[in-house]
């Protein structure tokens, strides 16, 4: 099923979403980053934004530094989101967080925690990075520069995908399931070698 | 006539122009063979999820050259293969130098994100050059005057998906392929699937993975001279493409656009192997430096 949303957005929402669909986005994201997560988590800093409803980018960007605290895009992209997957809970439990999108999945214990309090993990195309940059029209605004580039981002987007819900918040994987799958077809295969 | 002072500094100049110009350029157009590779792969993927995918690279690769922006933002780590002839007038110190300085030049004034950190403290450690970074592997070539550079930037999200095995001669061939699909179907859909699968078997641990390195930045679909090889090669792409991994790691029919596999001779009780990945954003670029300075720029070497 296709989708489109604007963000932030609602639990509702978000429930109608499951594990396949194909959904764009418009509204603000928030970029965020191993560092970002580490300052608000491990070291207990609360974040300078409300994340309530929130969409999260796993992203480092590429920008251009063109006047005090302001920024403008040169490449942005998404990174791996699988080291980051600790952070699940907290930002659905304290933050109110609804969706986090990245590359690459996040392993199964993101599953409870998405089901529980309402979020879904959208993947995105890894390395698709000069079609993501075209569907971001402005950075608003930066916090906490001094972790730059891991900085925390606010994002205004059009149009933003397509993703793809991976994870949705009825207990639904699709890396699970392919893991499984392809943990099958590896028993057949060594019989093969 | 110039001084010999004078032609090393002009040489070694032309090398850190290129050096600037391959790293960009890699960057923002990807070769031919790849592009066919990626087209090949939409044509024969049927899952749903799979084919979002490889029809939003394709669409990213093309919005990479019309923006004349980078196919990807991670800018990976510099690394240079280099093949030096004997007498190309630039001793490799001065290459390294050159490439060096090149890997900045670019990285300032494009401007490229920079990624190089000191290992421990994790501080940047300049403009994506740092010790021992950028890493250049060396080949020298008897009677010959020329020097070809081709970088290779990695991205980390791949690099991460690095494995070694020090397989003993009882496992056998078998043991080599179940190690490399253990690999790729653990890897999930981290490293950008679908992408190279760069093999290195033989040799030592250290080499084993120095060869797969070379694996990867052979042109995509390439295939080892030696048959027995290039046979393990065909096999290997075919066994890894039943996992089911799927671009992205969201399920499908292409994993990998391709597998290369290198080798070397090794000690009677070794049998390493190690898988090194290249995302389907497999970037390199090539020059070739005349003893002149006077550079051939080559992308699909």
């Amino acid at each position: 099923m296709e989708h489109r949303l604007t963000f932030p957005t609602t639990e509702e929402a978000i429930r109608e979403l499951r594990a396949g669909d194909s959904v764009l986005v418009d509204g603000h994201i928030v970029g965020i980053r191993d560092r970002t997560q580490i300052r608000i988590f491990d070291q207990g800093v609360e974040p300078p934004m409300d994340l309530r409803g929130a969409f999260l980018l796993h992203t480092a960007p590429n920008v251009r530094k063109v006047g005090e605290g302001r920024y403008e895009k040169l490449c942005i992209g998404t990174t791996t989101s699988a080291r980051m997957v600790r952070f699940t809970e907290p930002l659905g439990r304290d933050y109110g967080v609804r969706a986090i999108c990245g590359k690459g999945g996040l392993p199964d214990e993101a599953i409870v925690p998405m089901r529980r309090y309402g979020m879904v993990y959208f993947a995105i195309v890894g390395g698709a990075a000069a079609l993501e940059t075209t569907q971001i029209e402005e950075i608003e605004e930066v916090f906490w520069e001094e972790l730059m580039p891991e900085c925390l981002w606010k994002f205004r987007v059009k149009d933003f995908g397509p993703l793809t819900v991976a994870i949705d918040s009825h207990g639904s994987s699709l890396y699970h399931d392919v893991q499984e799958s392809a943990r099958k077809k590896l028993e057949a295969l060594y019989e093969r070698l | 006539m110039k001084t010999d002072v004078e032609t090393v500094s002009s040489l070694q100049d032309a090398v850190l122009q290129a050096a600037a110009h391959l790293y960009v350029w890699a960057l923002k157009d990807i070769p031919q063979d790849l592009r066919d590779a990626l087209a090949d792969a939409a044509e024969r993927e049927t899952s749903v999820p799979g084919q979002r995918v490889l029809q939003t690279i394709l669409r990213n690769v093309q919005v990479a050259e019309e923006e004349r922006n980078l196919v990807c933002q991670d800018t990976g780590i510099a690394v240079y293969y280099c093949r030096v002839g004997e007498h190309f007038p630039l001793h490799p110190a001065r290459i390294y130098q050159a490439l060096y300085d090149g890997t900045e030049r670019a990285t300032v004034e494009h401007p490229l994100r920079s990624n190089t950190v000191h290992t421990l403290t994790r501080e940047n450690t300049g403009q994506n050059v740092g010790y021992r970074v950028p890493i250049v592997h060396w080949d020298f070539v008897p009677g010959w005057d020329g020097l070809d550079v081709k970088c290779v930037p990695k991205g980390s999200g791949s690099e991460s998906m690095s494995f070694l095995k020090m397989c003993t001669p009882a496992d056998g061939v078998a043991g080599i392929k179940r190690f490399v699909l253990d690999s790729i179907v653990g890897a999930g859909g981290k490293p950008c699937p679908p992408g190279i699968v760069g093999v290195g078997i033989g040799g030592s641990a250290d080499y084993a993975m120095h060869l797969a390195k070379e694996a990867i930045a052979r042109p995509v679909a390439t295939r080892n001279p030696d048959p027995l090889v290039a046979q393990l090669e065909e096999e290997l792409t075919g066994l890894l493409n039943e996992t089911g991994i799927g671009p992205m790691g969201l399920g499908g029919d292409v994993t990998v656009l391709h597998c290369h596999v290198e080798h070397a001779d090794t000690h009677m009780t070794l049998n390493p192997v190690a898988v090194n990945y290249q995302c389907w954003a497999a970037r390199r670029a090539t020059a070739h430096v005349s003893p002149d300075g006077s550079v051939d720029y080559d992308r699909e070497a």
